[in-house]
């Protein structure tokens, strides 16, 4: 039971990632490969905090989005002035930008050691002990994530969303200052994925950078890209089968350490033939 | 009384000068043609009226304003709409979304809290049932055929109810019975005091629908009048055909 609540939290956790990375890419059409960097702001905001200065969950995780957002305000105006490849060429670097500073800024991430004993979070005075209590608060925050994301969806900043990932200078001639809204949903997205985040590393209680790095944030897209590009739920089944595959692959009987490269073999296999067969995920509404 | 005018407008690329010392203004509620041979800077001049190409040199004057940069996002500010050459429709979004987008709140944040109102939803039935596109209401853009799709690029002009309608080549590669559909919705446009610039090749239809126009070469000023007059000019004839 332990074993599939685990994977439950997991779910919920890469769930809220890939509801909020498909805000911007599936929705606002831009290619995005940095969300693993606002993951592990929210991460690292709730592990500096708690076990150093004392915080508690939810103060430490409003602090994570609010840096999170700042990243994203500024990484959103520098991005601004790129389209299409350049685009993700940029968010990668600020992905790679933001793993060595946690790797290198060793004075306050610890570096390759890493934060441990991150303590669980208290919600009105009761501390959370079990995962099964943990899994109830990642439900919640999924679920909040999955309120905003229809409520962003179904507003005319949803349907703007679909303009400019359509034709940005188009619409642009129709009113629409679409710098601002690029940088508003990537901000929204940022925070939403620094709520991930802290959700990780309360739950885990230890994080290292070797979590956020860039591989992880193209594992986030990919579930994305799996789902469906702009649907909300295609995201949730995004995660949930990317956290079960590996689980699958376990019991399909190979050894333990091919198990792990085979992983990334069933990722790779299943991104190539989405592209091929079905551009637009299992659920999604947009094609790439 | 003109409502739109370009004083010595300029625009190059690198050593091209596509629009060269261009002053013509356009009157306000009436019709112009703007015909010129391919590479004359007819639609650069269009691309310059709305920002979407930055003006060298020179100024637009719009309602007696005086401008020597222009963003797209003034444009509904500014009074001005267009549609483009190469049809440019959101396509992975339905019909009804195409009108719908050009309705609603242009803020982040007010867009935010809006959401479908029946007046709005009323304006896109009735723009779409006007071109006979409302049943077509959910399907996505891209699956329209191609004269719809220039339909449809027209009808988000009307629905956006600018003063004044940039135009470039409406009926480029359409057959009879749409060419009819469009002649019909820009007179209403016309009725309606709509300030109208027409690129065209089609002469004929220059004819039957321009109160004035303006014939550009070489980024520059040909001739301009009324259409019968201009069109029998024999500099035009020569520009045109190289004669």
């Amino acid at each position: 039971m332990e074993y599939l609540i685990h994977l439950a939290v997991m779910s919920s956790i890469y769930a809220i990632l890939g509801m909020s990375l498909n805000l911007v890419v599936g929705y606002a059409g831009l290619l995005s490969v940095t969300h693993a960097a606002f993951y592990g702001i929210g991460a690292y905001a709730v592990g500096i905090l708690t076990v150093s200065h004392g915080y508690g969950f939810f103060g430490a995780t409003a602090i994570g989005m609010a840096c999170a957002a700042l990243a994203a305000w500024f990484i959103g105006i520098v991005s601004g002035r790129f389209k299409g490849d350049y685009y993700a060429l940029v968010s990668f670097g600020f992905n790679i930008i933001v793993f060595s500073i946690f790797l290198n800024v060793q004075s306050v991430t610890r570096g390759p050691l890493g934060i441990p004993g991150i303590p669980k979070p208290e919600v009105f005075g009761m501390l959370i002990r079990s995962n099964a209590q943990f899994l109830l608060l990642a439900i919640a925050f999924t679920l909040a994530t999955y309120a905003v994301s229809q409520w962003i969806v179904t507003s005319s900043f949803g349907r703007t969303l679909k303009g400019i990932r359509e034709d940005e200078d188009a619409l642009r001639v129709f009113g629409y200052d679409t710098a601002r809204y690029k940088r508003i949903i990537f901000v929204i997205a940022a925070m939403l994925a620094a709520v991930g985040g802290s959700l990780f590393a309360s739950y885990i209680s230890y994080i290292d950078p070797s979590t956020f790095s860039l591989n992880e944030s193209i594992f986030i897209l990919s579930l994305v890209i799996l789902g469906g590009l702009a649907n909300v739920n295609g995201s949730v089944f995004g995660a949930i089968f990317f956290i079960l595959l590996p689980e699958i692959l376990r019991f399909v009987g190979f050894p333990p350490d091919i198990a792990a490269q085979m992983r990334q073999v069933a990722y790779g296999l299943i991104l190539v033939l989405l592209m091929l067969y079905r551009p637009q995920g299992m659920f999604g509404e947009y094609k790439l | 009384m003109y409502i739109l005018e370009t004083k010595n407008l300029k625009k190059s690329f690198g050593g091209v000068h596509a629009l060269n010392d261009l002053s013509i203004s356009f009157a306000k509620g009436k019709l112009t043609g703007i015909i010129g041979p391919n590479g004359s800077g007819k639609t650069t001049l269009v691309n310059v009226l709305t920002g979407m190409q930055a003006i060298t040199g020179g100024a637009v004057v719009v309602g007696g304003k005086s401008l020597h940069a222009i963003r797209p996002e003034e444009l509904p500010r500014l009074g001005i709409t267009r549609t483009f050459q190469d049809v440019r429709l959101f396509e992975q979004m339905t019909v009804g979304d195409n009108i719908m987008v050009v309705l609603t709140a242009r803020g982040p944040y007010a867009a935010l809290t809006e959401r479908s109102e029946r007046k709005r939803e009323e304006r896109v039935k009735e723009v779409l049932e006007k071109v006979g596109l409302w049943e077509k209401r959910h399907q996505l853009a891209y699956n329209l055929s191609y004269g719809q799709r220039k339909l449809l690029e027209i009808t988000r002009v009307l629905a956006m109810d600018a003063d004044i309608i940039l135009l470039d080549e409406p009926f480029a590669g359409l057959f009879k019975e749409m060419v009819k559909v469009i002649v019909h919705i820009i007179g209403e446009l016309k009725a309606a005091g709509k300030t109208v610039l027409l690129i065209e090749h089609n002469m004929d239809l220059i004819r039957e629908l321009s109160d004035h126009v303006i014939v550009m070469d070489a980024g520059g000023l040909l001739a301009e009048g009324k259409p019968d007059a201009v069109l029998a000019r024999h500099d035009v004839i020569e520009a045109y055909l190289g004669e």
